[in-house]
């Protein structure tokens, strides 16, 4: 499969759910989707698409949170990033984790750094904080 | 029967770094692997955000000792690709030459490390002393054996002058026969072969679940490799192949690491001799200022793809920076390659993945448990290795005489 066969399945495949695919250069595309999506899109990605979850990252702009989840198309080079908004009032979204085995330590150390919920995670325990700070401390929010 | 619990770490002496394994047991086979991580956390992430985006590569490179120079090159491609830089050849293949004598470097440490994970010091010795020169060539290019500082964005720090082409193409030349022997005699070892086929396996469905990378995933099969797949640097402009194994034992890792060293051998060649082409000092875009932007920036480190996520907003400083380390990925599979195994092949079930904690201790003070107080420090410990030496010179001299 070539680079442009892949966009044009993505835009065909993705045109019923309420997203926004914008091509950064022509080996990474930044997807913007809601976070109640997420699941379905990563499903797709990962078993239809064949890509592998690199990581996610978790930022904190402006007030609210973004995830940034990282897809790899091996086959043709391609990153494809799943964008989503979390609340900073609500940070909660469902997990990928039992989708994919890679998502479990990095949505633990988002959870950790950032307080943000993962609904449905199956192996709710610290990874990286285990007894070196407080319960209910984000080291990497920014307090607004 | 009662399951038993026996943990690897978290401060162990064949893991030098910190992590707590703990290996749940009915008799001799492992049922189960927990672990505990988090007990060395440096926040190298957060440290970046208050740090140049010149000064992020000496930070960037500390991520870990071995594959130093991963980190900077991930680093590099994902601010370059912010500006939107293209770099001189001449820098192109510097960089290459650098990723590929560390692989060289990584592999031999590996092979020597599982050498002895197998009670095999032959091979420890063997592996560590070949590995000498190309550190050596490292002191020479970059006047560092660790660490090199060699990356900057647009480009490089250092040149390779053509004179000291002939000295690298020697080494190289020695590594690769120094190879041969290697490969020839972990692949005729019936007892490496008795201690690593179907020992550890990890097959191509889990690899996959995982999302493992490196040579774990092209062990099973499973043909992964950033600089083929995304390339950089000077990958696309040199020959080579991407070295797979079937099999997911610890057999197929030994093997691709050691075949992988060829491959590597092959592009330093191929890249010296385009340096010979080029005009000596030609080795960096200028670059004023980090415009606001995203960087995805990807290498290929000897244990897999390395990521960094740039997010910056036009100043000096990156407004966010994700690291993901390959050992991140490849770490979990231990829970797969372990279970089922006994004890004794968890270790080098573990070893395969070639786990990298975080940096390792350097210092070492005794202390009395009861009341707490430092009895001896690193020195004192020196001094009575120094004297125990002495000790033993004189037993023997006065036995022969």
């Amino acid at each position: 499969m070539t680079k442009e066969e892949l966009y044009r399945q993505l835009e065909q495949n993705l045109e019923h759910y309420n997203v926004i695919i914008n091509k950064v250069k022509s080996n990474r595309v930044i997807i913007d989707v809601s976070a109640d999506d997420i699941v379905e899109l990563s499903k797709y990605f990962l078993q239809t698409l064949k890509c592998r979850l690199v990581t996610a990252t978790a930022t904190q702009p402006e007030r609210d949170f973004e995830i940034y989840y990282h897809f790899s198309h091996d086959e043709t080079g391609l990153i494809m990033n799943l964008h989503v908004r979390v609340p900073y009032d609500q940070p909660e979204i469902k997990s990928i984790a039992t989708l994919t085995k890679s998502a479990n330590w990095i949505e633990r150390e988002m959870h950790e750094l950032f307080g943000i919920e993962f609904e449905g995670h199956p192996e709710k325990g610290p990874l990286i904080s285990d007894g070196n700070w407080e319960p209910g401390e984000f080291p990497y929010r920014k307090k607004t | 029967m009662k399951e038993k619990i026996i943990t690897i770490g978290p401060y162990h002496p064949l893991q030098e770094e910190p992590e707590l394994f703990k290996l749940y047991c009915d008799g001799e086979t492992v049922k189960n692997v927990e672990w505990v991580t988090g007990y060395n956390h440096r926040s190298i992430e957060k440290l970046s955000e208050g740090k140049t985006f010149d000064q992020s590569f000496f930070l960037v490179e500390r991520v870990c000792g071995i594959c130093s120079t991963s980190h900077p090159f991930a680093f590099a491609n994902c601010i370059e690709e912010i500006v939107g830089v293209e770099i001189p050849n001449r820098a192109k293949y510097i960089r290459s030459i650098i990723g590929e004598m560390e692989r060289i470097h990584s592999h031999l440490l590996w092979v020597g490390l599982a050498g002895h994970f197998l009670g095999y010091n032959t091979v420890f010795m063997w592996a560590w002393k070949y590995r000498e020169p190309v550190l050596d060539l490292f002191e020479m290019i970059s006047g560092n054996r660790n660490s090199y500082a060699m990356f900057k964005v647009g480009g490089v720090r250092r040149d390779i002058p053509n004179d000291l082409i002939p000295r690298v193409r020697k080494v190289v030349a020695d590594v690769k026969k120094k190879c041969d022997l290697l490969t020839g005699a972990v692949m005729d070892d019936p007892v490496i072969h008795a201690r690593t086929k179907g020992v550890g396996v990890i097959n191509r469905k889990e690899v996959i679940e995982y999302g493992a990378l490196g040579p774990t995933a092209r062990a099973a099969g499973v043909e992964i490799d950033v600089r083929r797949d995304d390339p950089y640097a000077a990958y696309d402009m040199v020959d080579w192949k991407v070295i797979t194994a079937q099999q997911g034992d610890v057999f197929a890792k030994a093997e691709v690491r050691l075949l992988e060293m060829y491959e590597s051998i092959s592009i330093i060649e191929q890249c010296l001799d385009g340096l010979e082409k080029l005009p000596e000092g030609d080795i960096e875009t200028l670059v004023k200022e980090i415009p606001a932007g995203i960087g995805f920036g990807r290498a290929e480190a000897p244990r897999g793809e390395v990521f960094h996520f740039v997010e910056t907003d036009g100043s000096q400083y990156p407004k966010r920076h994700k690291i993901r380390a390959p050992s991140y990925m490849n770490i979990p599979t231990f829970k797969v390659s372990a279970v089922g195994q006994t004890i004794s092949d968890s270790t080098i079930a573990l070893a395969a993945v070639d786990p990298c904690y975080c940096c390792t201790e350097r210092m070492a003070f005794v202390y009395d448990w009861k009341s707490g107080k430092k009895l001896f420090n690193g020195e004192d410990l020196i001094k009575f290795g120094q004297l125990k030496t002495d000790d033993v010179k004189r037993k023997l001299e006065k036995n022969n005489s």
